[in-house]
């Protein structure tokens, strides 16, 4: 079962194509990886599936409901949430906060209710918070949901921004380079995370990775593509082992095996 | 799809309004036109007329366009003490020429004297934006875009009240220069002197301007900061010295705009700024903020809408005393360029960068 | 020039120059001409005077600092010197200006530049007095260069005291009529220690050894009050403040009568601003919508009042303030909608022109003649009724001027009342609201607007929503206003007071309640208040906010600080798991 189908689609920004004529399917509870080399169309992609910018041609289904015409808001009802490359937490505000920001789609009560405190209100903010100090800890940032955003150390600002995706409920999170600036300890850590993520929780992963031992350990499916085409797609070993994703990455000639027999040909 | 009923009510609203606004702004004009035409109240010479100050008008807007539209293009923020600078070469040039007019040099050699004007002018504004960029705007180059807004706002004020102090609440008056008053004819039409020349020295200097920018190396440096900083500064560039150069350069536009102005209209004093600098804007913005020869071309637009529209349109529809309204013609423009094409008339399509 | 990192008489020398151009604008200005008529202490230092002696100790003391600054080692021989000449150039610039003034009529050029102005600066020596000039300006120096090198437990009380001494000199007014009024002993202490204009000598003297007796004693003190006041138990804390807020309570309320007519005037016109301040703190400070239309919605609501309540022509119906109140708000949030409408797809400064535009056009309009006969054209609408206690039916429409059988709220002292009611009201709400979940969505979008969408925030409506309130308080405001001054004309919808608002919360903090009290009272009640300044009042406004955005960006008041006080009052405990990192080290 596909949580996720995208079929042909295509994005252009004026006359480049960053994205062209993608296939991609998700199964139900994965976790999947999309490699590239950078500007391959990684990050793109993904905003083309969370809404940002309509698609040129094609379309992406969720769970049988085609979303890409949809504002980003709508998709985020729908079950779908995601981190970012830069980190992109609200800085001036706290870890609580930004948690509680992404709970928003579950809170309901209105602002005349907000002004006037009423027990409902009370209610449901307390709940909230209880949601909120429960995610924290889940990332272990327990007892840190008073510090600003901004004064968290690296490492603890991208748990935090996976909290706040999380707040969301998803069902399907899209983790846009999680393990970027991290040592190993914590890159250990965030990939024990992930698994517990789908374990635990159900949640099918999508992740965009350039850490290579990371996307390995992990993915069930890694999906490459460069130059905005996917060029291959399997399991970790068979990618591994693919001479284009390898002339991708390194260059020509750098990777099959072919070639550097003819050099060596050449030379002698 | 569970957009509920406000959403969508709230979408439509959006859509009607912006709809419902270009509808009757075209309403506005094509039947305020029609009736105006119909009327017969205005003779084909005074049409002329009025095209013709615009045009003058709007060259000036299109001086001052050009310091605006640089220091966007290059830092990205509106200079709100541009208009100021635009004063500061009025009384720049008002000491000069009126010094000149005292000792009679300035009816000896009118062309001389003048430029003489527009040249200290230049000098004068341009020092002044230097020291307001020192000041209140370097130190702020990383700041989050509110902070370096509110300053301008706050240089804006310091001038015009600095000015005041100076020299006073009253009005300065330019000296009548005899060789600039009455008429020429053109083309079998009578058109003030004086308008003349402040348009030619206009589309002069900004001929030159244009030149310095598209052919020599600073404008070419010019363009790549305003492209990219960061890549400039690989290059080789020196981006702070290119930063300064720009504001120079705008700044003695203003200046000269400035003189010429006071020529025109023969009146300086400390607020002479506030208007045409919000007006010329305007200019920047409707002809493509960022963009040189949008700035003269926003310039000329406004400028003769602004002449042309309470008689060619808002008199057809029986509004009285139009030209109260003449100001709000030139916001109403503003708006709809704001709302319906922000990247200006001659600008490239503003992609909406996201994630 | 001597340039180089060790060098300090380069330094001192630019420094010098520095501040003798910047004791030159003064001069030129107006200013200490126009300072020179006040007296800092009576008949010993005017305010000119003490400006110019301000500029001296300032270079002497910047000179001085930075010299230190230069090496590790203590200098305090080179500190001084620097100090000196750093003074004596300042002086010097002084000294060539009265000297070329001698000689060329700078007149032609500034105005400010007359005989009058070269007397003040020379004592009244003429051209020999230009040394003395330069005396001074060494002298000033090194005292601002012995200010540094003084020990900081010395220093700060000096500062403290000179300051304080300043302040209190510069309210004469406000704190003289407050003190007369008084009578008995209090009034007698008001003769002793104020002069007309200023303090007199030995209230100087009295006022600034009081004052550094107290920073001195404090400075010993501060700590352990501290420590005292964070051990208090939870109901200690309460109890402190909730004393301080009664106290708060009973100085506004007494402040108006204490002070006179003039001062309730200033403090209406102080809370209309907090109020509107806390309208474009919403959509500006919470949601990060840069509205330089502000002022419209500040008009509607006063027009709105004023063509239900008035009995000049325009008045529509006869109203009772209170009814038309209400129907003013909500107007005003439907103008908000409407303005707010068009430009929720543009962003940043453009917003900002969009909305300036939007909010010119209306005033052009409704002074306009071509609507005269709706608006009253460029005269306004005049006759607009008082508010009035009493039990009348408010709706109730009668042709002649109603006779109020209760109160009647017709004096400044009490419209001061319905405004600072007012804007307690609105800052409750605006408290509520931004601990609400609403609040929270704003603030998202302020910080990063494609974000917060994907985290299912709908942006159209949570803008809409920031300026539909924002405008609400607006409208409160102008109704206030427009009940306050009886008529409304067109041109009190100027650009000006939009930029004011705007203003006043960025100085005071952006997002901040207590921010926006502070910046109106900074911004708005000072230049009232000290009415020199008021001569000068824009070109003060300038440099302050230009000085804020430099030093300050954050405001006086920023919005974290409240956020971490109020945080350590919801001491919820928190669920503490065990500190994750106790993994063995690999």
């Amino acid at each position: 079962m596909s949580i996720l189908t995208a079929r042909k689609v295509t994005k252009r920004f004026g006359g480049l194509v960053a994205v062209s004529s993608f296939d991609f399917d998700i199964p139900e509870h994965s976790i999947v990886s999309i490699i590239g080399p950078n500007g391959a169309g990684k990050t793109t992609f993904f905003n083309c599936i969370t809404g940002f910018g309509k698609i040129d041609e094609g379309e992406i289904a969720f769970n049988g409901t085609r979303i890409h015409r949809l504002r980003p808001d709508q998709i985020t009802h729908l079950g779908i949430s995601r981190t970012y490359q830069n980190i992109r937490l609200f800085a001036d505000m706290s870890a609580l906060e930004n948690i509680l920001v992404g709970q928003h789609i579950f809170l309901h009560s209105s602002w005349m209710s907000a002004v006037l405190r009423t027990p409902g209100t009370r209610k449901e903010e307390r709940t909230a918070l209880d949601e909120a100090r429960r995610l924290l800890s889940f990332v272990e940032l327990g007892g840190k949901g008073d510090l600003l955003a901004r004064n968290l150390p690296y490492g603890a600002q991208r748990r935090l921004e996976i909290a706040r995706a999380l707040a969301t409920r998803p069902t399907l999170l899209l983790l846009d380079e999680p393990t970027a600036g991290m040592n190993p300890r914590e890159t250990g850590d965030l990939t024990g995370f992930i698994h517990r993520l789908r374990d635990e929780l159900g949640i099918t992963i999508l992740l965009i990775e350039h850490h290579m031992r990371v996307v390995m350990d992990i993915s069930e499916r890694i999906t490459v593509l460069d130059y905005g085409e996917k060029i291959a797609e399997g399991t970790p070993a068979e990618i591994q082992s693919n001479p284009r994703v390898i002339e991708a990455y390194l260059g020509r000639g750098a990777g099959t095996e072919r070639t550097a027999t003819t050099r060596v040909q050449a030379a002698t | 799809m569970r957009t509920s009923l406000g959403e969508r009510l709230t979408e439509w609203a959006v859509t009607g309004f912006l709809w419902g606004f270009r509808i009757l702004i075209v309403l506005i004009i094509v039947v305020g036109t029609y009736f105006t035409a119909r009327g017969g109240k205005y003779t084909g010479s005074q049409w002329i007329d009025f095209v013709v100050f615009g045009i003058a008008r709007g060259s000036i807007y299109a001086l001052i366009a050009l310091g605006y539209t640089m220091v966007y293009g290059i830092l990205r923020m509106i200079n709100f003490a541009h208009g100021d600078i635009f004063m500061t070469g009025a009384f720049g040039g008002y000491f000069v020429i009126t010094a000149m007019a005292r000792s009679g040099f300035l009816d000896r050699n009118p062309v001389v004297g003048i430029l003489l004007s527009i040249l200290f002018a230049m000098l004068i504004a341009s020092s002044i934006a230097l020291l307001v960029e020192r000041i209140a705007y370097r130190p702020l180059r990383g700041a989050p875009r509110l902070v370096p807004l509110i300053s301008a706002i706050g240089a804006s004020f310091f001038l015009e009240y600095a000015f005041r102090g100076f020299f006073g609440p009253g009005v300065y008056a330019y000296p009548a220069i005899r060789v600039l008053e009455g008429q020429w004819s053109i083309l079998g039409h009578a058109v003030l002197k004086m308008q003349v020349v402040v348009a030619v020295s206009a589309f002069v200097m900004m001929a030159i301007l244009y030149a310095i920018v598209m052919r020599t190396k600073i404008g070419k440096a010019m363009r790549a900061v305003s492209e990219d900083k960061a890549v400039a500064a690989l290059m080789g560039i020196d981006v702070n010295r290119i930063i300064v150069t720009t504001f120079g350069i705008g700044a003695a536009m203003a200046g000269a705009a400035g003189v010429l102005y006071a020529l025109a209209y023969r009146q300086v004093n400390f607020f002479v700024g506030f208007t045409p600098g919000i007006k010329a804007f305007t200019a920047a913005v409707l002809g493509g903020i960022g963009n040189v020869p949008g700035a003269m071309v926003g310039g000329l637009v406004l400028g003769v809408f602004e002449s042309l529209g309470p008689s060619l349109f808002l008199d057809g529809l029986g509004i009285t005393r139009p030209y109260q309204l003449q100001d709000a013609i030139a916001f109403i423009m503003l708006v709809m360029v704001l709302l319906f094409r922000p990247s200006g008339i001659l600008g490239e399509r503003i992609t909406t960068k996201k994630a | 020039m001597l340039k180089g990192k060790d060098s300090f008489v380069g330094m001192a020398i630019r420094i010098g120059l520095l501040g003798g151009a910047i004791a030159l604008f003064l001069c030129l200005v107006g200013m200490v001409e126009i300072f020179g008529k006040r007296f800092l202490i009576e008949k010993v230092v005017t305010l000119g005077h003490a400006l110019l002696l301000l500029s001296g100790l300032g270079v002497g003391f910047v000179a001085a600092r930075r010299t230190l600054n230069l090496s590790t080692e203590r200098r305090p021989l080179a500190s001084t010197l620097a100090g000196i000449i750093a003074g004596t150039l300042t002086g010097a610039v002084l000294a060539a200006l009265v000297l070329i003034g001698d000689r060329l009529d700078l007149r032609a050029v500034f105005l400010t530049a007359s005989p009058g102005l070269y007397s003040m600066l020379t004592m009244g020596r003429g051209v020999g007095g230009a040394w003395i000039l330069i005396g001074i300006g060494a002298l000033t120096g090194l005292a601002g260069a012995a200010f540094v090198l003084l020990p900081d437990r010395l220093r700060q009380p000096i500062q403290q005291g000179l300051l304080i001494s300043s302040l209190i000199s510069l309210f004469t007014g406000l704190i003289g009529v407050i003190m007369t009024n008084q009578g008995g002993a209090v009034a007698k202490a008001e003769n002793f220690l104020f002069g007309s204009t200023g303090l007199s000598l030995n209230g100087a003297i009295i006022v600034f050894s009081v004052v550094a007796a107290w920073s001195l004693l404090w400075s010993y003190l501060a700590g352990p009050v501290k420590l005292g006041v964070d051990r208090l138990p939870k109901a200690g804390k309460l109890t402190l403040r909730v004393l301080l807020l009664l106290l708060l309570v009973y100085v506004l309320y007494r402040l108006p009568f204490v002070s006179g007519p003039f001062v309730s005037l200033v403090l209406v016109t102080i809370s209309l601003y907090i109020l509107m301040g806390l309208g474009l703190n919403i959509t500006l400070g919470f949601a990060g919508l840069l509205d330089l239309g502000f002022v419209a919605f500040y008009a509607i609501g006063a027009y709105t009042v004023g063509l239900l309540t008035s009995y000049g022509q325009y008045g529509l119906q006869h109203i009772s303030f209170w009814a038309a109140v209400p129907i003013a708000v909500l107007v005003a949030m439907f103008a908000g909608a409407f303005l707010g409408l068009p430009v929720l797809g543009i962003r940043g400064d453009y917003l900002a022109i969009a909305t300036l535009g939007f909010g010119e056009i209306v005033r052009i309009l409704a002074g306009s003649d071509f609507l005269a006969k709706y608006f009253g054209g460029p005269q306004g609408v005049i006759g607009i009724q008082k508010p009035c206690l009493g039990f009348l039916e408010p709706f109730l429409k009668v042709d002649v001027p109603r006779v109020c059988d209760g109160t009647l709220l017709g004096t400044p002292v009490e419209i001061y009342f319905v405004a600072i009611v007012s804007a307690i009201v609105a800052a409750f709400v605006a408290t509520r609201l931004r601990d609400s979940r609403l609040g929270r969505a704003w603030m998202a979008i302020r910080e990063d607007e494609d974000v917060a969408e994907a985290l299912g925030i709908n942006l159209i409506q949570t803008k809409l929503l920031a300026y539909i309130l924002g405008a609400a308080f607006a409208g409160l405001g102008g109704a206030i206003f427009a009940t306050l001054v009886g008529s409304i004309f067109a041109s009190s919808m100027q650009l000006i007071v939009s930029i004011n608002v705007v203003s006043l919360i960025i100085v005071g903090g952006m997002g901040s309640i207590p921010g926006v009290i502070v910046g109106a009272i900074a911004l708005i009640g000072l230049p009232e208040l000290l009415r020199e300044v008021s001569e000068y009042r824009f070109l003060f406004y300038g440099a302050a906010l230009i000085t804020m955005m430099l030093s300050k960006p954050g405001g006086l008041w920023p919005s974290t600080i409240t956020l971490r006080e109020l945080h350590l009052e919801a001491a919820v405990p928190e669920t503490e798991t065990a500190p994750a990192n106790k993994k063995p080290k690999a």
